[in-house]
């Protein structure tokens, strides 16, 4: 490689300034946040919710009328990267506001939670933006430890602890294959850079090439399969859900999906395009396979934050059905399948942190009983995120399934939308079975929900927001088909 | 002079060792941290590899990383290690089973 001059202007600082200025706000929380007496913690939290804020608005200031690269071509600036970035930022604010109650009630209301919180943000802000697979692996890795560190972050907790060691062992091992895959597809497209491996990937490859690059491809399609849950490489969703404090159940569960979908989008379909053949196979099989055991075993399940895990997990397959298309269209409806997962994931696990108080955690599907003569109106919002989530008309799940089926019926793959219905319906069972524990069984106890106005009213926005976007899903799908135009 | 295959398939060993390790040994979590790192080795020995091949210095940039993040990775990885140590009183992989269902 020629030596290329650095100049401020292939730097490009200011396409990336909402990292920056979130990597600075993170320095800055941690640094305030030691000088801080405990009573005056709440700062570090509005601290953090205003960096959260002042991001996205420098976000959307960012014109997106045509891609902007950044620091040498690894930073992309375009309209995937804007949209998904934008949901990560509003979904995260939601977790900060579910956190704060959870974690005073418990006495860990310390600033670690929003530093790390923050610079997992940055790290997925990263991995969303990256045009490089240098920029992708840092990304990625961000978040991964800053989640890792989360886990463990009731550090009295013996559950919180074990879920910890091992989500870092299989995130790890993640790590390391996304690694020996991407050495594999350096070495024979010689470049690191999406958009020259796509070139190189698409101008003559023979026959042995061709067997390394999908060598490689396995590597990388097993490591994507791990960080977004797929079976077979589900294994640790169930175990972090339910061994993490729940506040961090609802982050893991939420955001960190949308930089997933964005992995895969920029590795494989934007990278690895021409191997599109190759990859489709693979991705089928890990897309039945979730539908399948997801929605069969999360039935089993007697604790909800592992049913919600095992539904994840399900809910994974349904998005692979749209990037199974390979159709913009497809793309469209996995996107637009990610970002109403993350809403529904965010006010479901939200849920859980409602009901939880000082030394009772609210996780078991049996501490809903009743729910609608404690609280009719969370009662309902509960009813719409379930319903939701099984897809039921006119919720926003119900749009996001539609999409995805609709997809691969455009591509002919009739026997795939008729497996994702059949396991669609198996999953309606569980969901139907918590509407029924609330409206239906005697309540066990009768202590009113304590918890903040703000938490109470994000998490009915957070629920009517599913229902209003269900009622008119007109312009998130517009907006979701417009980024891959 | 050491041909390019050679390189990879050392690699390919210790890629393979690691992940035998990683599945085979049920005793002690600190094993399953080395394999781990020498995963991650097994990748840089590629992409240094390939970078000499390639006369591209990308690859050797990417190795620094790597080295770098793998390095904040097991101090993580450690300190998970102690707090589990400290509630459980074991690092024994099989008796990890509090989770399960």
């Amino acid at each position: 490689m020629t030596a290329e001059i650095i100049t401020m202007g292939s730097l490009n600082i200011v396409t990336a300034m909402p990292e920056i200025f979130l990597l600075i706000m993170a320095c800055l929380v941690l640094l305030v946040d030691l000088y801080l007496p405990a009573e005056k913690r709440q700062l570090t939290y509005l601290l953090a919710q205003l960096s959260l804020i002042i991001t996205l608005v420098l976000m959307l200031m960012n014109p997106v009328t045509h891609t902007t690269l950044a620091f040498n071509e690894f930073y992309i600036h375009d309209p995937l990267s804007q949209v998904l970035k934008s949901f990560i930022l509003i979904i995260s604010f939601g977790v900060f506001v579910y956190s704060r109650d959870y974690l005073a009630q418990r006495n860990i209301f310390k600033g670690e939670f929003y530093v790390l919180g923050l610079f997992a943000i940055a790290g997925m802000m990263l991995m969303v933006s990256a045009n490089n697979m240098l920029m992708l692996y840092l990304g990625l890795e961000l978040l991964s430890l800053c989640l890792y560190a989360l886990v463990a972050y009731n550090r009295d907790n013996a559950k919180a602890s074990e879920a910890a060691m091992k989500y870092f062992i299989l995130g790890a091992i993640a790590s390391g294959m996304l690694l020996y895959g991407m050495s594999i597809i350096y070495g024979l497209t010689g470049s690191l850079k999406f958009t020259d491996i796509a070139t190189a990937v698409a101008t003559g490859t023979n026959s042995a090439q061709h067997i390394g690059l999908v060598f490689g491809l396995v590597f990388i399609v097993v490591a994507i399969g791990f960080k977004l849950g797929a079976v077979p490489f589900h294994m640790w969703i169930p175990d972090v859900y339910h061994g993490a404090p729940t506040v961090v159940t609802v982050f893991i569960g939420s955001a960190p999906k949308l930089a997933g979908f964005a992995m895969f989008m920029r590795l494989l379909v934007e990278g690895l395009g021409g191997l599109q053949a190759d990859w489709q196979q693979m991705v089928i099989v890990l897309s039945v396979l979730s539908m399948a055991v997801g929605n069969i075993v999360a039935i089993a399940q007697a604790n909800l934050k592992r049913m919600l895990a095992y539904s994840t997990i399900s809910h994974i397959g349904f998005l692979l059905l749209g990037i199974i298309a390979t159709t913009p269209d497809g793309y469209a409806a996995a996107m637009f399948y990610t970002i109403s997962y993350a809403l529904m994931a965010l006010g479901g696990f939200g849920m859980i942190i409602l009901m939880a108080r000082k030394g009772f955690e609210a996780e078991n599907i049996a501490d809903f009983a009743g729910l609608n003569q404690r609280s009719p109106w969370f009662a309902f919002i509960m009813s719409i995120l379930m319903l939701s989530m099984a897809g039921v008309p006119p919720t926003l799940g119900f749009w996001a399934k539609v999409a995805v089926i609709s997809a691969v019926i455009d591509v002919n793959m009739v026997w795939l939308a008729i497996l994702a219905v059949i396991f669609s319906i198996v999953g309606v069972f569980y969901y139907i079975r918590i509407i029924k524990v609330m409206y239906f069984d005697e309540a066990t106890e009768n202590t009113p929900i304590e918890c903040g106005r703000d938490m109470q009213l994000t998490l009915s926005t957070n629920g009517l927001a599913i229902l209003a976007l269900g009622l008119y899903p007109a312009a998130l799908m517009a907006l979701c088909v417009s980024v891959f135009k | 002079m050491i041909t390019l295959s050679s390189y990879l398939i050392l690699s390919a060993i210790l890629f393979a060792i690691s992940v035998a390790g990683i599945f085979l040994n049920r005793k002690n979590v600190v094993v399953l941290l080395m394999c781990i790192e020498l995963m991650l080795l097994a990748a840089n020995t590629n992409f240094i590899a390939f970078s000499h091949y390639l006369n591209d210095s990308a690859g050797q940039v990417f190795v620094f990383f790597i080295l770098t993040v793998a390095a904040a990775e097991a101090a993580i990885g450690l300190a998970i290690l102690v707090v589990l140590f400290r509630n459980r009183r074991t690092i024994d992989v099989d008796e990890l089973n509090e989770l399960k269902g």
